[in-house]
């Protein structure tokens, strides 16, 4: 127990930023693919990374890369208790106080475009906490614990019975990668009417541990797709795992299909879709089981 | 200094001064599939603060000079200036109104020329290229002074790579300003009471 939650651990901090990186540099050419260019190297956001460290040192305040480095060990932390098995309650309470030391970073700041994105981010957050609660709720509804090692340890996959929340999560996930239609707090491309958004103020090594703690985040979000089809045996390992990955893809061609919504669009559809798939999901799990 | 990240991934900050727009389209026209810049790892930004590269086109004026210097000031170093277009390197053919000061070497050191009226998709991104050994030359003067932000040690390090550098040796104006400002403005104002 104790040697596969140090397992869980030591390989979600070494290959974590690996696989995000690698995942990011993937996303980055499968868009061009998709535009018709040749598109960057593959290993790109590791040399984007590489070079924000050798940028001058430069902040607005003394306070904002004190957030930003709650932020980061506040991610990791989400993603270290996620992945030694730890509770799942426990895990998105700290993937929000991640969340929210991003947006006081960004307010510290005190430049209108941070400002901008992260009110924005604010209202994103709001627009998908309850699905994620709903996605928490479902796995204890289902296999009677919050506890990850609990959940790979059941004899059947949740994915099915999980159904809607699976939905319901795949549709937040866009919120959370902050693609397109839902990039409203900040964009990795240049619609620059935000600038960058959250990440205006942030300058070189600031905004490098930023991009390794999204590919942190990123890794950890597509963890929790795996564990919907987790059941203990090697078959479920491969079909979760596949299953993540494809999902990041479905991700990245969401981003290339379409434009940015409004704020009010996304707030309104994550909580329709928490409300339809995910409630209607939770009231049939509580009466089969 | 280990490996040379600052030559791999140049960000791109624009800014458009008095240009006629010509100028601006050739840089977008870099963006596109046909050239798609993004092969080098370059992305437009739009962020100084994010930026290694700062791409002027057309000539710099009295009510824009703030603006070209607070957009320079606040990107951090290693960082390079690179004039686009004849109007960005002199002044072009608005040299002579009343209000323009010249080419953007008036307000800001500039690192590479990119002559051209308007200057050509494939000549800017050589400019780009180009302008990665003065990055490369001011990031190993940060490292020689120890990784603090090396104002002076980088300006002596940079004009022997950009000698080399510059797509076009330029540097004073090729014509001298026939007035100077104040003259200018005398000028423009005894016309005005006439
Ligand atoms: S160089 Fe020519 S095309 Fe470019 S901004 Fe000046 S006038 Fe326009």
């Amino acid at each position: 127990m104790i040697i596969k939650s140090i397992i869980g651990i030591v390989a979600f901090l070494v290959l974590g930023p690996f696989v995000g990186g690698l995942l990011a540099g993937l996303d980055r050419k499968l868009s061009a693919k998709m535009q018709r260019r040749v598109g960057p190297p593959v290993l790109q956001p590791f040399y984007d990374v590489g070079k924000l460290f050798q940028k001058e040192k430069q902040t607005p305040t003394r306070f904002q890369d004190f957030y930003v480095l709650l932020f980061v060990i506040f991610v990791i932390a989400s993603g270290v208790l996620f992945f030694m098995g730890g509770d799942l309650l426990l895990v998105i309470f700290t993937l929000t106080i991640g969340a929210a030391f991003l947006i006081i970073a960004a307010y510290s700041s005190n430049s209108p475009y941070a400002e901008v994105g992260a009110e924005r981010e604010l209202l994103a957050m709001l627009a998908y906490e309850p699905m994620v609660l709903i996605t928490v709720i479902g796995f204890y509804m289902y296999t009677g614990s919050f506890r990850v090692s609990d959940i790979l340890a059941g004899d059947s996959m949740p994915f099915l019975p999980l159904l809607g929340i699976f939905f319901g999560w795949l549709f937040i996930l866009t919120l959370k990668f902050r693609k397109s239609p839902f990039d409203l707090s900040m964009s990795h491309h240049a619609h620059q009417e935000l600038v960058r958004g959250v990440t205006t103020e942030f300058v070189g090594r600031t905004m490098g541990w930023v991009e390794i703690s999204h590919w942190y985040e990123n890794v950890f979000l597509l963890g929790f797709v795996f564990l919907f089809f987790a059941n203990g045996t090697a078959l479920g390992w491969i079909i979760g795992i596949v299953v993540a990955i494809l999902t990041y893809f479905f991700e990245v061609f969401i981003d290339n299909c379409f434009a940015r919504m409004k704020w009010q669009f996304a707030f309104k559809s994550a909580w329709v879709i928490a409300v339809v798939l995910g409630m209607i999901n939770l009231f049939v799990l509580y009466i089969c089981f | 200094m280990s490996a040379a990240y600052v030559t791999k991934s140049p960000w791109v900050v624009h800014y458009d001064g008095s240009s006629c727009n010509g100028c601006d389209i050739e840089v977008l026209a870099c963006l596109t599939p046909m050239y798609d810049v993004e092969r080098f790892g370059i992305i437009n930004c739009g962020n100084p603060k994010h930026a290694d590269v700062f791409l002027v086109t057309g000539s710099v004026n009295e009510q824009n000079k703030g603006i070209v210097k607070q957009i320079y000031d606040q990107m951090p170093e290693p960082k390079v200036v690179v004039a686009v277009g004849i109007c960005a390197c002199s002044g072009g053919i608005f040299k002579d109104c009343y209000n323009v000061m010249g080419g953007v070497d008036q307000v800001i050191p500039v690192d590479a020329y990119v002559p051209g009226c308007a200057a050509r998709p494939e000549a800017i991104i050589d400019a780009v290229v180009k302008g990665l050994g003065v990055l490369q030359a001011k990031r190993d003067a940060m490292v020689a002074a120890g990784d603090a932000p090396a104002e002076a040690p980088a300006e002596e390090a940079a004009p022997e790579a950009a000698e080399e550098a510059v797509t076009e040796e330029k540097k004073t104006p090729a014509v001298p300003p026939i007035f100077t400002m104040a003259e200018i403005k005398v000028n423009t104002m005894d016309h005005l009471k006439k």
